[in-house]
């Protein structure tokens, strides 16, 4: 009984170590792809690394960070990349994403695609920018009942310098019943010259991975990793007056942008909409109406939809694109900068294409 | 029973009267998920004939000359699967290295084939059945060939099914198995022609 015994469990053994070492030999000789070289816009960064592995994960551990938001998995469509040389055919797995004209360009994802041969690629310029932050909470203060402003403070001599409007990667840790950190993307709401910290709007979306985590764990002294500046969400360098809208946290990236123009003494036109439910919605109202007395040309117009009794609001009311229709005239020469929720900026993207405003000068950020 | 029926009667049985996927009902999962294109079903037709033409005289010979000389038959279940698991593994790699054509059109529905039941159901039934190493090839092959030959047919059905006016509740998997049921049907048609069980 008890030989048989030995003889099942010897056999099978014997079986998977033979089938494992066979693994292990595959893996050294048909799954070793030597030292390739990675060469990325014509040479601006050229490195060698072990052959056979995801570009995407490739790049990241040379410290060249592309923006993706599912980690690899292939189901969020971000981590696109121009591929001039060394890859083949497209994958079924990259194909839902990638539309026809982008296919002309050989435009890839690169968590997809592996790094088998010397390959070249291009990348925007501003990704040598981005790379990871160690930072640590140095405030948390509660802006509404359900939007807090969290500072995170970066290791002693660090610098980040993100143009105003960009956003960054917040990475939450493993907790409760999260067993692989994963990554979400919030505005920051400081200006860049403000270069040792970020600020970041964070409002309780219920059941959000990243918002409970920040609403209900996170602490001041707590460690925070963040990566980036990512985002084409920033200030045109044009002459044109510009209408900002934001709805709730959007306000992050608008009051980065403001804060912006006021250290560099900007004097272009600028009208702020702000909207919001109720009066418990509104925040940083104090800040700014003292920007409005001190930027000549800077306009604040906060908007309840639906404000209560007591909010005993005597500012302006309804929906923001109402507002924005009643007080902004023909916007034909204007630029606009949207952000907030999807439905709000297709509704104001609609009502400034009826005020005459061209729509490659209307930039926003969904979220 | 077994012994008498030849090898290449087995070979056309497994491809028609005893279709792995329309009789036995093997290999359902992939068959409803992949079967929307035609090119993809040709893709993971053709994986599946591959993979089943090669474990199936693997798992022989392991069954054969490793298993039954020290009474471990019982054991058969969990060797077949770790030896199809590491040979598609193995595949996919090679693949992966010398022929991107191959790796495109196979590489990525290898994985997929792993937990295919139809995979293992084959290796089962040769032992169940008794086949002789030819035999258990050529039933590897036909078997692989018939799983083919239906979703390459259920494929060709939905694409068709696109224009049609479809109940919603009955939209996607619904639709498929009930298409499924009808080919069965159909297939039994066969039966009459040569029996092995």
């Amino acid at each position: 009984m008890i030989i048989s015994l030995v003889i099942s469990v010897a056999i099978i053994s014997l079986i998977s170590v033979f089938l494992a070492l066979l693994m292990v030999i595959a893996d050294a000789t048909i799954g070793n792809y030597g030292i390739v070289t990675v060469n990325i816009n014509d040479g601006t960064k050229e490195f060698e690394v072990k052959g056979g592995m995801p570009l995407l994960s490739t790049l990241t551990a040379q410290g060249v960070f592309i923006p993706s938001a599912c980690g690899g998995r292939g189901s969020c469509g971000l981590c696109k990349v121009q591929v001039i040389s060394g890859v083949g055919d497209y994958l079924p797995t990259e194909l839902p994403f990638i539309p026809p004209e982008e296919r002309e360009q050989n435009i890839r994802l690169s968590c997809q695609i592996k790094v088998k041969q010397d390959m070249s690629i291009k990348i925007p310029e501003e990704l040598f920018n981005v790379r990871e932050y160690q930072t640590h909470v140095e405030k948390i203060r509660d802006l509404t009942h359900d939007i807090k402003e969290v500072t995170l403070r970066l290791a002693e001599g660090d610098t980040i310098t993100p143009k105003a409007g960009q956003y960054v990667q917040f990475v939450v840790p493993e907790y409760a019943d999260l067993d692989e950190s994963v990554y979400r993307a919030y505005s920051v709401a400081s200006p860049p010259d403000d270069n040792t910290r970020v600020e970041l709007e964070i409002r309780l979306v219920p059941n959000g991975i990243c918002t409970t985590y920040v609403h209900t764990i996170l602490k001041e002294g707590d460690p925070v990793t963040i990566n980036g500046p990512y985002g084409d969400f920033y200030v045109r360098d044009t002459d044109r007056p510009m209408i900002c809208i934001a709805g709730g946290s959007g306000m992050a990236p608008i009051k980065s942008i403001i804060l912006d123009m006021k250290n560099k003494g900007s004097t272009r036109k600028v009208t702020y909409f702000f909207g919001a439910r109720t009066k418990r919605d509104l925040f940083l109202l104090d800040e700014m109406y003292a920007l409005e007395k001190e930027l000549d040309n800077f306009t604040f117009v906060p908007a309840l939809s639906e404000p209560t009794e007591e909010d005993k609001w005597e500012g302006e009311v309804g929906l923001i694109t109402d507002v924005v229709r009643r007080l902004s005239g023909d916007a034909a020469n204007s630029e606009a900068y949207l952000c907030g929720s999807p439905g709000m900026i297709d509704a104001c993207i609609a009502v400034l294409s009826d005020l005459h405003m061209p729509e490659e000068h209307i930039y926003y950020d969904k979220f | 029973m077994p012994s008498q029926v030849s090898a290449f009667a087995v070979f056309f049985a497994s491809i028609f009267t005893s279709n792995i996927l329309l009789t036995n009902y093997l290999g359902m999962c992939s068959f409803l998920a992949v079967s929307k294109e035609m090119k993809t079903s040709v893709g993971l037709g053709a994986a599946v004939t591959f993979v089943l033409a090669v474990t199936t005289p693997l798992n022989w010979l392991v069954y054969q000359y490793l298993l039954i000389p020290f009474n471990l038959e019982y054991l058969r279940f969990i060797v077949f699967i770790i030896v199809i698991a590491a040979f598609v593994q193995l595949t996919e790699m090679t693949l992966e290295r010398y022929s991107e054509p191959l790796y495109q059109a196979l590489g990525i529905f290898l994985p997929l084939i792993t937990v295919n039941c139809a995979i293992l159901g084959a290796s089962l039934f040769m032992v169940i059945r008794e086949y002789t190493f030819i035999t258990s090839l050529l039933f590897g092959i036909g078997s692989g060939i018939g799983w083919f030959l239906a979703i390459v047919a259920m494929s060709g059905i939905r694409t068709k099914l696109r224009t049609a006016k479809i109940p919603p509740a009955l939209e996607g998997p619904g639709i498929t198995l009930i298409i499924a049921g009808f080919m069965a049907m159909a297939f039994m048609g066969f039966s009459g022609m040569i029996a092995v069980s």
